[in-house]
């Protein structure tokens, strides 16, 4: 049973004097408790307005957000405003790329995480901080009733992400949407923080989103991966399919982009040609042609649909599928 | 690698004073950003640099193009010592030295067109021949259409924009390009059309690259010698080729194994180590090992009180760590706090 359902979302931004931007485009993913579902893709094309819109945190101007997201069976898009805020803060949590954006720079971290105990869970001022401290032990961050009283500037990039980690898992949510968590952070602050959200998910079945655009943090981390292009997803499968038979050309394409640290150096990389601003509007054709390899004539006449069942493609002329023992 | 490197530097520093007080600034101390590199560069060779933000990657590429005084040390770029030269000499010293930047977008201005911002090297070294030839030249040579001279930056995707910071940096023929992190800013698509591209110039212009940058599967790609730095040192250099297949510092075997590989079998099959605590500040270098105060294979004796030396453990290898030999050899095991980043202890001896 999925906790989270998302189908058919689509995000359009109208700004005045200007062309509307769909940023998401028929949307449709699925999370059940204790998986971890990836949403990958090049930047701008649509990962966090969609788990924006999934928390209710876009802006209701100059927005129109059209689709369904249900949560544990309650649609959220027309759930009234309070409501949603209760949810927010107790079932669903996110975590942002920068933290520095997203934690209050004139409180202190303490405060910042007993004020969702407070607030959620009821607990005393006292039981909180003493829960506070033991959330900043959990992530891994040393010495936590010091840091407790010290403010977000003080704390390094690694240690304000746990900081931030600590305080979206205060109501333990049911379901963490991660947003580039780890872009910012270096590979060795990366791990710590990716085993610390593993444990999280083993231990308590939260359902985690995982949004990156690292291939490598997918591979280790994803059960169903989707494949996002110009707002829409272009491929869904088992990160073991993916990985061992990718069929998409673009999804190809980035893997073979990538240098490997663990395959002999020297071999040439392939990479896509021209870049994500080069896209058709779906509505002439599929947006990847311009770049495509594998295009054929009909690319440019009409978008293609997204088919298939556990390994879905949204694609004309795929790449042959490789036998996957598994 | 040749017999005479193209460059070669010997005990650079780089240290900035950190001041207090408002009026009367006192010196409170001192950031070590380099702290005491020794390294040699082969003509037409790439060395690639990698450690975590704020080891003092940037500042020693800067310190070779004089970008920053160093405090200390030397740097020899083709016979020449660099810091020995007057002003002008140094002027002319550095067509021969460019750098590659990160965000293309900031390094341009975005009020010059494509043709101004290649054009003004030209002039400021006194190049006198037909100049937009050598623009549509430069183009050329980086897969930029020549209409591109006349555009302005912002009309360029990210990859484009890197494409015009690499013309402008070839510009004046140089021979060494120092490279700090020139496609970390840019999608991951377009990372491969320009590391592609920096091969290509390589051997069409025979350059010689230092590229520094924090993705290690980037540079081991790129570069035939890697040095590791932690906190402003070298901690090991090795052949690129041999640093993943066996790294020998503890830095470099928990780097190594922190970094995902996009292969769903092989992350299954790592064991990762990971390091605890952050990164100690610059300002306030662990005395003894540098690393010692993270180092998962810690030992009582010599780690917190006695410097190790960047020595060649293996033929080709150099490595800082009193231990190496051990590690290596598998009597030294990681604490098992680096798999559980709670724990706290430090490594254990086998007996
Ligand atoms: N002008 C300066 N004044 C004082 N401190 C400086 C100055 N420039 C750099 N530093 C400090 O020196 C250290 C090394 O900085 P540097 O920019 O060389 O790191 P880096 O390895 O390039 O990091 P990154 O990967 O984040 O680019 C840092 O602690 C930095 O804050
Ligand atoms: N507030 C906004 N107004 C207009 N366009 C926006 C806004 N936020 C995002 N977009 C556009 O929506 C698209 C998707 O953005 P985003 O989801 O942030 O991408 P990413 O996949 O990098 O997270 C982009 O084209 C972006 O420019
Ligand atoms: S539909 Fe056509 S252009 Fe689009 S990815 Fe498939 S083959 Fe390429
Ligand atoms: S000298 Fe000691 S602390 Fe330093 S790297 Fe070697 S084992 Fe670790
Ligand atoms: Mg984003
Ligand atoms: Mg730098």
């Amino acid at each position: 049973m999925s906790l989270l359902k998302v189908e058919e979302l689509s995000v359009v931004f109208r700004q005045r004097g200007r062309e509307d931007v769909r940023a998401v485009d028929g949307v449709s993913f699925s999370v059940a408790p204790g998986e971890t579902v990836g949403l990958v893709g090049e930047s701008g094309c649509g990962k966090s307005v969609t788990s924006l819109a999934v928390m209710g945190l876009l802006p209701r101007r100059g927005v129109l957000v059209e689709g369904s997201i249900a949560f544990d069976g309650t649609e959220l898009l027309t759930l009234p405003a309070d409501k949603l805020r209760t949810l927010r803060g107790r079932d669903m949590a996110i975590v942002f790329q920068d933290p520095m954006s997203s934690l209050n720079p004139v409180v202190p971290i303490g405060v910042q995480v007993t004020e969702v105990l407070v607030r959620h869970r009821g607990l005393s001022s006292g039981e909180a901080r003493a829960e506070a401290a033991e959330l900043l032990r959990r992530v891994g961050i040393p010495d936590p009733a010091r840091r407790l009283r010290e403010y977000p500037h003080q704390l390094s990039g690694g240690m304000r992400q746990r900081a931030l980690i600590a305080a979206a898992l205060a109501c333990s949510p049911r379901l963490l949407i991660a947003d580039e968590p780890t872009t910012a952070l270096d590979v060795t602050i990366q791990a710590q923080i990716l085993e610390l959200l593993k444990g999280l998910v083993a231990d308590t079945g939260t359902a985690l989103v995982l949004i990156t655009h690292d291939l490598g943090v997918v591979a280790g981390m994803c059960d169903t991966v989707h494949v996002m292009y110009s707002g829409r997803i272009v491929e869904r499968a088992s990160r073991h399919e993916l990985f061992a038979s990718p069929r998409h050309p673009y999804t190809a394409g980035l893997l073979a982009s990538v240098p490997r640290l663990d395959r002999p150096r020297g071999e040439r990389l392939e990479p896509i040609q021209g870049s994500p601003r080069d896209t058709l509007p779906w509505s002439r054709g599929c947006a990847f042609a311009p770049r495509c390899r594998n295009r054929v004539d009909e690319c440019a006449r009409a978008a293609p649909e997204l088919h298939g069942g556990s390994h879905s493609l949204r694609c004309f002329n795929p790449i042959e599928a490789k036998a996957v023992n598994r | 690698m040749s017999s005479e490197p193209l460059l070669s530097i010997r005990g650079l520093k780089v240290h900035f004073p950190v001041k207090k007080g408002v009026l009367l600034q006192r010196v409170v101390g001192q950031v070590r950003a380099v702290d005491g590199v020794d390294l040699d560069v082969g003509q037409g060779m790439t060395y690639g640099l990698v450690g975590e933000s704020g080891c003092g990657k940037s500042t020693l590429g800067k310190a070779v193009l004089r970008l920053v005084e160093p405090t200390a040390g030397t740097v020899v770029f083709d016979g020449v010592d660099v810091g020995a030269q007057s002003p002008e000499q140094t002027r002319l010293l550095r067509r021969h030295m460019q750098m590659v930047f990160q965000d293309p977008f900031a390094s341009l201005d975005p009020r010059q067109s494509v043709e101004s911002v290649l054009t003004e090297p030209l002039r400021t070294h006194g190049f006198t021949g037909d100049g937009s030839k050598r623009v549509r030249e430069l183009l050329d040579i980086v897969g930029l259409p020549a209409g591109a001279a006349r555009r302005y930056p912002h009309e360029f995707s990210g990859g484009q924009r890197q494409r015009v910071g690499i013309a402008r940096a070839i510009a004046l023929n140089p021979r060494l390009i120092i490279a700090d992190e020139p496609v970390s800013a840019l999608d991951v698509s377009i990372q491969a059309q320009i590391v592609n591209l920096l091969e290509d110039l390589q051997e069409q212009l025979g350059l010689t690259y230092v590229v520094v940058a924090h993705d290690l599967a980037v540079v081991r790609h790129v570069s035939d010698v890697i040095g590791v730095m932690y906190l402003g040192a070298l901690v090991e250099e090795s052949p690129s080729d041999e640093l993943y297949a066996e790294p020998l510092h503890p830095y470099t075997i928990a780097l190594m194994s922190a970094i995902p590989i996009p292969d769903p079998e092989v992350e299954e099959r790592r064991q990762r180590i990971l390091l605890t605590g952050d990164l100690p500040s610059p300002v306030n270098i662990p005395p003894g090992c540098r690393f010692h105060t993270r180092c998962p294979f810690r030992q009582p004796t010599r780690c917190a009180d006695e410097e190790p030396g960047l020595r060649e453990a293996r033929p080709g290898r150099k490595v800082a760590c009193h231990w190496v030999e051990e590690i290596a050899a598998g009597r030294i095991r990681a604490a098992a706090s680096a798999h559980d980043p709670t724990a706290t202890e430090v490594g254990v001896p086998v007996t």
